[in-house]
């Protein structure tokens, strides 16, 4: 990489590493994780030259399109691919970054906001717009061009289904969580900056970072025994959960087998299931079967209508096995995502 | 906003079920007795319709649930799954891990709007080719009756009678680190990733 | 790694032919699966003869292919006569496919359209899994030359017999106080007439004197570990009260046991036997076994005579079940059957109507060191019958009880007609639904007996009632029968009626099978590993069935099952390793959070969990390779060989690469939106 940067009116330090961090759809939950790993931001900015942060700091897209391809050298981008908009820039940053990383559950498996999947746009909109608690007597639908006495406006489009960002762009490598946990977020940014200085290992493309090898049990202080569950219950349905004992033993669904290690267990060690944000374990293809696969396996029943009264304690298989990666799953979506008849 | 995804309506479009509509049906089968049951419906020249494509496993246990997704996504409009009848697995007890796992899955793609009849369940002993033949006849007419279930492709091929390469083409194809398949070419999804 | 694949589409003379267009299937692999590696495709008569596996043979040294796949019949059949030709081309085995486009496809689709983009489709499916195919070496394993014979009955000592005459060791265990089965209680055997007792006595010395034999009655095995070849049998040999060293089998203990119970085992409930006893006179062993719950020493403190009595002091009550532990290679289960129990056809009288007698009733009956010293007499134990009726399929071939055919009560029941007519007077009826007298020597005897001068009713005997409505009814069993060859109802009274009472698998049959790892039908018959052509072998390497355990059969067919049995161990011992499978799951540790998912996944107990370590791990040496834990494991982190994860979803993708029509699979695209202005801006 060339220490003179390509003359855009821009001053250039030399040789400092490009440094893009973009929030597609997001909460804004990623960014915050970011900067909590606290007086260490300021250890980032003296790695990197920071070009686009639009929670942080001014910045413009024309700046990023005047760039070279690859002039960026690292862009983290977190959120999900939801509106036209967040498909543009994530495929304007690709061009112009030398390695994408998926940042957080909403980039890599979709996270929350992948449930959208469940529904169609029409409905999703016809929901968000026309529910008894919006008061919208002239069913307005937001529109995605707009014929201003200047010219035609084009908005961020929602799209009919929201995607992860590998699933519009080729990425190189994905820090997974929901957040992922800060001092991962430091432990990762430390990694790369000692790759570009060579003091480090490139990690394989495709790789994870900034989490374990295993699953969130590896990390848990919980006892664990054989399992054999003859009830899922919901946590409010239990007074008191023995707080030595695997919950999942316990009959409370928790996903902590199938999801990714790296946050610390933080959930269950404080008597909540884990519910998946960290995403899937190495090389699993769909999280929900594997999710699937293990609860029933172990479940305590042999005949259809024993082992149906036990699976009725699980009341939403979706959402318990999908939370987080729906989007980035085999099917992606419900058949109502993309049966798209009735919508303009 | 419900959380539980309405399931769509048995055929798309809400026209009548094509007639000629032949389903694609993926169909796992166990070493010991389902997989022997359709090899004696074979010797036996028992007649079934060539609907269903099985694919053989050492036993129902080997079932996993991301065999079945993946036969959805690729295209399959049907699954089905055999082996042993409970109490006569080869592995002892193994089918029951299957039939707990089916259980799961119906429910869980029941939420995703796949008609539950789409995966269904036979076991089949090696004595009980007719049997067989005469169950897969039977799923073939159902799913039929159902329709396509036609799941979109993971790797698009074309969309609004856009050419997508040449737009990858255009806007530098390989050379900036794009994916050589547009549009949701996810590795983990196509052929060559499992690796 | 570039595959090169060759691919084979079979015609099987016009077994295949006939129906898929194989040219046309290999010409499209040819050209459609290039890009899968497929570098050779051809097609040919008789894949399996001598030329077509040189096809194979040849070309993977001429285009140095490392993958094969043959689309032909089932993989039962020629799996291993294609793995052997790769190998003979230099190839690992394990990295040949077999597609099955006869029995899945030729043999059961009419439409030859369908069948040939059916036949694409599988072969497509072949194609990708097969470029997962991992060489894999057999796991061989060293064969313990000693063996373990559960069931001392006629089919039990064959085996046993067979293996120690060949030199080898023979642990002989079985439940009962003395071996026989239920051979000793016959008094005469079908078609020869042969004493049972004279024709098995000297098979069960033969088994209770040799050298090479360990005879381990009165006991049961409780628990089986291991694999073929290295099994740890776990025994209890329950506690006889008498020391087996000491006892000399002079029998003044039976003799001055002052208590009789009833003996429901050997006599069939219809004699008594002492509280310290040997089932029978010939028994083997001869040391007696003391009946604990009915043993007033035990029960009430008193007695103790045999203690007095027994010269060889060879009496200890305190003796207590001892637990052992075999270490066997083979294991060979000869537990036979239990009758049918009668009662359970109340309209047949038998328990409520005293001169109704089951098969193995009537047979202690016959016997000369029997009950009634070998005189056929009604219950009151001393008038003998002038009319006996003989019922044939008494629980067997009947929709309400068992369905099938018990194979040997025919036989039995012109035997019994042969017997009665030896030893009285009187006039039997057999009533029959059909004859079955297959094996050799039998047509001959229903020929003899018919000579002999009985009655025959074809029909199923609907009732046997000592309701009397007719004269010459009082005080008899009336018999109510459709007679079928004359198309009439009839009431025949009887002074005696044996029900020949089918065979049914033992009580226990089904937690047997568990403990063995094997597997047993729904009835709880043991299932052979094929019923035609391998009748002794069960799905689980080294463990073999032989007699009634796997299905009713007469004496003959039990002895040479027996003999087959041994003649398989024997080969293994002889072989002294064995090669299995390489079909096994790992767990990767690193990946592994020990959440003990799979713990509970395995019924061969060979995943445990490494407290120290916090993993789960498998023995692979016990795994059986089915896969569950594969499947079940949270983390993925559980793999199989040759059933991988990839290897299946590859193959999932390749099925589902070609339509019903045989062109590729339409499919749609998940809806996106585009615009000129975002495509522009992309330009840029």
């Amino acid at each position: 990489m060339s220490p003179t940067a390509k003359s855009n009116g821009r001053a250039t330090t030399a040789a400092k590493p490009k440094l893009a961090i973009f929030g597609a759809a997001s909460c804004g939950g990623c960014d915050v994780a970011i900067i909590n790993i606290h007086e260490h931001i300021v250890d980032v900015a003296a790695a990197f030259d920071i070009v686009l942060w639009p929670t942080v700091m001014d910045g413009k897209y024309s700046d990023i399109e005047a760039m070279d391809d690859g002039e960026i050298t690292v862009t983290l981008v977190n959120g999900s691919m939801r509106t036209d908009e967040t498909v543009h820039l994530s495929k304007l940053l690709r061009r112009k970054s030398k390695f994408m990383v998926a940042f957080g559950s909403c980039a890599s498996e979709g996270c929350i906001p992948g449930l959208a999947n469940l529904s169609s746009r029409k409905e999703i909109l016809d929901t968000a717009f026309s529910t008894t608690s919006t008061d919208n007597p002239d069913g307005i639908r937001p529109i995605w061009e707009y014929q201003a006495p200047e010219g035609v406006l084009h908005l961020p489009e929602f799209e009919p289904m929201l995607r992860t960002l590998d699933q519009v762009v080729d990425v190189d490598y994905t820090i997974p969580g929901c957040p992922p946990e800060s001092k991962q977020i430091w432990a990762a940014l430390q990694a790369v900056v000692a790759a570009l200085n060579g003091t480090g290992p490139l990690p394989p493309k495709g790789s994870i970072l900034g989490a374990g090898e295993s699953t969130v049990c590896d990390e848990c202080a919980r006892k664990r025994n054989v399992k054999k569950i003859d009830r899922f219950v919901r946590i409010q349905q239990v007074a008191q959960f023995d707080p030595e004992i695997c919950l999942l033993e316990q009959g409370l669904p928790c996903n902590g087998p199938a999801t990714r290690d790296g946050c610390g267990a933080l959930c269950p060690a404080v008597g909540a299931p884990c519910i998946g944000c960290y995403g899937a374990a190495e090389g699993v293809v769909d999280y929900g079967a594997r999710l699937m696969s293990a609860y029933a396996s172990v479940v305590e029943a042999q005949k259809p209508d024993e082992i149906d009264k036990v699976l009725d304690g699980i009341v939403d298989p979706a959402g318990q096995f999908y939370r987080f990666s729906l989007a980035g799953s085999l099917l992606r979506s419900s058949k109502a995502a993309w049966n798209t008849d009735g919508e303009k | 906003m419900s959380t539980q995804a309405p399931v769509a309506s048995a055929s798309a479009e809400g026209a009548a079920p094509d007639a000629t509509f032949e389903p694609v049906i993926i169909g796992f089968t166990c070493n010991w007795c389902s997989y022997r049951a359709a090899d004696l419906a074979g010797t036996a020249r028992t007649k079934y319709p060539p609907n269903v494509r099985l694919i053989r496993l050492m036993c129902s246990g080997r079932l996993d649930p991301t065999f079945v997704l993946k036969a959805f996504s690729e295209g399959a409009d049907a699954v089905l799954v055999s082996g042993c009848h409970p109490g006569e697995c080869h592995y002892i007890e193994q089918n029951y891990k299957a039939l707990r796992r089916f259980h799961l899955l119906q429910r869980t793609i029941e939420a995703l709007g796949i008609e539950p009849a789409r995966l269904q369940l036979v076991w089949a002993s090696a004595a009980e080719g007719v049997r067989l033949a005469n169950e897969i006849a039977r799923v073939t007419e159902e799913v039929r009756a159902l329709g396509p279930l036609n799941w979109p492709a993971a790797s698009i091929v074309d969309v609004d009678g856009m050419e997508l390469d040449a737009v990858w083409e255009a806007t530098g194809g390989d050379a900036g680190g794009l994916p050589a398949t547009p549009g949701g070419a996810n590795p983990k999804h196509g052929a060559e990733a499992i690796k | 790694m570039t595959e090169r694949i060759g691919v084979y589409v079979c015609h099987c003379g016009t077994n295949i032919a006939g129906v898929v267009d194989v040219a046309e299937v290999t010409r499209w692999a040819a050209e459609n699966l290039r890009d899968q590696g497929v570098v050779v495709a051809r097609d040919y008569k008789f894949m399996c003869s001598s030329p077509g596996q040189d096809l194979v043979t040849d070309d993977i040294k001429e285009y140095g292919l490392n993958r094969i796949v043959v689309a032909a019949c089932s993989p039962h059949l020629h799996e291993n006569t294609f793995r052997t030709a790769t190998a003979r081309g230099g190839l690992n085995p394990y990295l040949c496919e077999l597609v099955s486009i006869r029995e899945q496809d030729s043999w059961v689709h009419t439409d030859k359209a369908a069948a040939t983009a059916k036949a694409k489709a599988l072969l497509a499916g072949g194609v990708e899994r097969v470029r997962r195919n991992e060489p894999m070496e057999p796991i061989k394993v060293d064969i313990n030359p000693a063996t373990l014979v559960v069931g001392g009955g006629i089919a039990g000592i064959s085996a046993t017999l067979e293996i120690a005459d060949a030199g080898f060791k023979v642990y002989l265990v079985e439940k009962s106080p003395s071996i026989g089965g239920h051979m000793a209680q016959f008094d005469k055997t079908f078609p020869t007439l042969d004493c049972a007792a004279c024709i098995l006595t000297p098979k069960m010395v033969a088994a209770g004197t040799h050298p090479n034999v360990e005879l381990m009655t009165w006991s049961e095995v409780e628990k089986v570990e291991g694999y073929v070849g290295n099994f740890t049998v776990t025994v209890r040999k329950k506690a006889r009260y008498v020391n087996e060293d000491l006892c000399n089998g002079c029998g003044v203990c039976q003799e001055k046991c002052p208590w009789k119970v009833l003996d429901g085992d050997f006599e069939a409930g219809m004699g008594r036997r002492k509280v310290i006893y040997t089932p029978f006179d010939q028994a083997v062993p001869r040391v007696p076994v003391i009946d604990r719950p009915n043993c007033p020493y035990f029960q009430k403190g008193t007695c103790r005579a045999c203690e007095k009595f027994c010269d060889a002091k060879a009496i200890d009550y305190m003796q207590e079940d001892q637990i052992l532990t075999l270490q066997v290679g083979n294991i060979i289960i000869a537990t036979g059957y239990d009758l049918f129990d009668a009662r359970r056809i109340p309209q047949y009288g038998y328990g409520r109507l005293p001169n109704v007698f089951t098969s193995l009733e009537f047979e202690r009956l016959c016997s000369a060191a029997g009950p009634t010293n070998g005189n056929v007499v009604l219950r009151d134990g001393k008038t003998p019958p002038k009319t006996v009726g003989i019922v044939h399929c008494v629980g067997s071939r009947d929709q309400n009880y068992n369905g099938y055919c018990s194979a040997i009560c025919c036989m039995q029941s012109l035997k019994f007609a042969h017997l009665v007519r030896e030893r009285t007077d009187a006039e039997v009826t057999n009533f029959y639904i059909d004859m079955r007298t297959p094996g050799k020597g039998y047509e001959e005897f229903y020929d003899r007996v018919l000579e002999e001068g009985g009655h025959f009713v074809r029909g199923k005997v609907a009732e046997i009632t000592d309701a009397a409505r007719l004269p010459g009814e009082e005080d008899k069993l009336i018999i109510q029968v459709e007679d079928t060859l004359t198309g009439k109802q009839r009431r025949i009274p009887m002074d005696m009626v044996i029900l020949s009472a089918g065979l049914e698998p033992r009580a226990g049959a089904k937690d047997l099978a568990t403990r063995f790892g094997i597997s047993c039908s729904f009835d709880g018959w043991a299932i052979e590993k094929h019923p035609k052509l391998d009748p002794v072998a069960t799905m689980t390497e080294g463990v073999f069935v032989a007699g009634c355990v796997s299905g009713p059969k007469d004496i003959p067919a039990s002895v040479a099952q027996g003999a087959a049995a041994a003649a398989r161990v024997l080969g293994r011992i002889q072989q002294k390793q064995m090669n299995l499978e390489p079909i096994k799951a790992t767990v990767y540790a690193e990946h592994c959070s020990g959440c003990r998912i799979c713990n509970t996944m395995c019924p061969y107990n060979a995943i445990s969990f490494l407290e120290a370590e916090g993993v789960s791990s498998i023995n692979a040496a016990m795994c059986q390779g089915c896969g569950t834990c594969v499947a079940a494991c949270p983390a993925g982190a559980i793999s199989g060989t040759g059933f991988s994860d990839e290897q299946i979803l590859a193959q999932i993708e390749g099925l589902l690469s070609v339509g019903a029509d045989g062109a590729p699979l339409k499919r749609t695209a998940y809806p996106e939106t585009h615009h000129e202005a975002i495509e522009e801006a992309v330009r840029a």
